[in-house]
């Protein structure tokens, strides 16, 4: 049998500035993957990323990711996920650590 | 240094122009990403995890004091305030924005730099010692063949679509700081009977396969390089695989067709080709050498810097670790650490990039060099003019006395920033730093080189670290595998062992704590670096000491 759709997230860059977004509900993108929309069907899925590949002016590289719900909405399952919705994690940035 | 020729500024300029162009037509959608990505791939701009990524080549290593200052203005006018130095001798800005790319790579062409051909199937930005034309044990200056085979590859009709990425390396001296056996093509300069030469290695990499290259040509006239080189990549360009992205690069096509059949096939290319080139190879490099020209050099006392190596021992250690000696007695050459403890390696802010073109003006004829190990070398500095030197580096943080030490760790981007990795390597790297430097043990360890790639691709090295860590993905967990004894200086270059199951980020630094501590217990004295002992003893005590097992008997 074929192994249950894990809840996804649409997640892609915006084209201008890289910046990492989600999809939200609504259908915007947002910066914050909290308001993402949670896919649970995966037909939906498909179909939503589908559509954001015809967004070339407004996104690129969009994809499906794996997520969960949480209390404040969808949580990234992988921590490459994870990584990428926080920033990096080196903590001590070379521009922080100086005082000059 | 090298000044861009009017040809040079003209390509470049243009270069910019179409580019500038080809993002305005992908902005207005006249242009696909499909149909885009290529485009900006052969420009250095990569989209990474978190943004896009801008791939600056500094060409074999070197920068003048105004191509440093441009490239902290940029890194604040249009990214974070910092670049990220990397193991080929680059510049990488994390953060910027698609729309801006254009007026980076214009102010780059004002300080005669590019991002061309830093990233796709082509040749590659080559790589050199950093301590060319000021090293005491140089045969010849490699730096005017580097930039003769930048200009030679730079938009080269037959090899912008080779069936993988290029990547030349080039040393003057006998000892190799240039790795020339982890590249496509080393090129090491070697004197025959009075006769400059090259001796020519051919088929290196690491990533997935790692393998060392072969000399595939003992001793090559210098005045052959061009047309042995393009015989090479010639060759390559016929036999290299393309139906196999992982089969593709030169070490394979060596490996698959043997040495000798390689060889072969060059010779009877670089018959064809030899009698082709006319000279104007030859003609352009002499105009080339003129502008490498040593520095005016000025007799100086070393009397400061005696004085100051025997009253401070903090000055002293500093000496001890981040300098080398120069072609000339009275001088030296400085490598600043980019790896204060707990920092990311190779990152520099712009206060810090300004200050070190400043100290290149003041003290050291306004060269710098970035080094495959992420540093900024000073590469000709009075040893008179070292402790004032050193306060001034001191006072910005910049004084750290780790060269060659386990704290100045290669480290790859990792998973904080590259799409390709498989575990973080940065923060890795930084908890080592810490914890070494917290034990106050790095000193008495000595000579160490460790290298951390986030991914099987191999970018810091790790195959050729005398400890080696490769970051993984196991489960969705990092996992963090550990390889003894490689060793990047060739001709003992060596490819290191795989010691066993990975360890997790927690367990690591224990694991390597034990590592070396062991080491301390096995070496026969101080001057028995670690890769030493690990080539008298073998892997099984150092395997014993990471999983805490009992050592083998052939140990005792």
């Amino acid at each position: 049998m074929a192994r249950a759709f894990q809840p996804k997230v649409l997640t892609a860059n915006h084209l201008r500035s890289g910046a990492v977004v989600w999809r939200t509900v609504d259908g915007r993108w947002s910066a914050d993957p909290r308001e993402a929309e949670l896919l649970t069907d995966e037909a939906d899925a498909e179909v939503l990323l589908l559509k954001a590949q015809g967004e070339a002016l407004e996104v690129i590289g969009p994809y499906l990711a794996e997520a969960r719900p949480g209390l404040q909405g969808p949580e990234l399952v992988h921590i490459r996920e994870r990584l990428r919705a926080t920033g990096p994690s080196a903590g001590l940035r070379v521009t922080q650590l100086e005082a000059l | 240094m090298y000044r861009y020729s009017d040809w040079d500024e003209t390509f470049v300029r243009a270069r910019v122009a179409e580019f500038s162009d080809q993002v305005e037509r992908r902005l207005t959608g006249a242009l696909s990403e499909d149909e885009f990505r290529p485009l900006r791939l052969m420009n250095g701009l990569y989209l990474q995890l978190h943004a896009y990524m801008l791939r600056v080549a500094v060409p074999y290593g070197t920068l003048s004091a105004r191509q440093m200052r441009a490239l902290a203005e940029i890194s604040e006018k249009w990214d974070r305030g910092y670049g990220h130095f990397t193991t080929r001798q680059n510049i990488q800005f994390n953060w910027p924005k698609l729309e801006d790319v254009p007026a980076i790579l214009s102010a780059l062409a004002d300080v005669e730099m590019h991002a061309i051909q830093t990233s796709g199937n082509c040749i590659r930005n080559v790589t050199t010692d950093p301590f060319a034309g000021a090293a005491a044990d140089e045969v010849a200056d490699p730096r005017p063949y580097a930039e003769l085979i930048r200009q030679w590859s730079t938009d080269h009709p037959e090899f912008q679509f080779l069936p993988r990425k290029f990547k030349i390396a080039i040393t003057g001296s006998a000892e190799d700081r240039a790795v020339i056996r982890a590249h496509d093509i080393g090129l090491r300069l070697v004197e025959r009977d009075g006769a400059l030469g090259f001796e020519v290695i051919v088929g290196g990499g690491l990533g997935r396969t790692p393998i060392l290259g072969e000399v595939i040509r003992d001793f090559l006239p210098e005045a052959d390089l061009l047309p042995y080189l393009e015989a090479v990549v010639s060759v390559y360009n016929g036999l290299g695989r393309r139906d196999n992205k992982y089969k593709a690069r030169i070490k394979i096509t060596v490996q698959e067709n043997g040495i000798e059949a390689y060889r072969a096939a060059t010779e009877a290319r670089f018959a064809e080709l030899r009698p082709l080139f006319g000279g104007a190879d030859r003609a352009a490099l002499a105009e080339i050498a003129a502008q490498f020209a040593p520095p005016a050099f000025a007799a100086r006392d070393a009397g400061a810097f005696d004085a100051a190596y025997a009253a401070d021992p903090v000055f002293r250690a500093w000496a001890d670790t981040n300098l080398n000696p120069h072609i000339r007695a009275d001088h030296a050459i400085v490598t600043v650490s980019l790896k204060a403890h707990g920092q990311a390696p190779g990152d520099a802010s712009a206060v810090q990039m300004r200050l070190l073109a400043d100290l290149a003006e003041e003290f050291g004829h306004g060269e710098l060099r970035i080094s495959q190990y992420q540093n900024v070398v000073l590469p000709h500095v009075a040893r008179a003019d070292l402790p004032a030197l050193y306060a001034r580096l001191k006072a910005a943080g910049l004084a750290t006395a780790n060269v060659g030490l386990v704290s100045d760790i290669i480290a790859c981007p990792g998973l904080d920033f590259c799409a390709l990795a498989t575990a973080r390597s940065i923060p890795v790297a930084q908890a080592i730093a810490l914890h070494f430097d917290a034990l106050k043990l790095e000193h008495e360890i000595g000579e160490l080189e460790l290298k951390i790639s986030g991914c099987i691709n191999a970018c810091a090295h790790h195959h050729i670290g005398h400890i080696g860590i490769l970051g993984l993905d196991r489960a969705g967990v990092e996992n963090y595998q550990i390889t003894l004894g490689g060793d990047p200086v060739a001709p003992s270059a060596r490819l290191g062992d795989r010691m066993g199951p990975g360890f997790s980020a927690e367990d690591l630094i224990p694991a390597l704590e034990r590592l070396l501590l062991a080491y301390l217990d096995l070496r026969t004295d101080r001057s028995e670096r670690f890769i030493d002992t690990y080539r008298r003893l073998g892997a099984e005590p150092f395997r014993a000491a990471l999983y805490q097992t009992e050592a083998k008997a052939n140990a005792a």
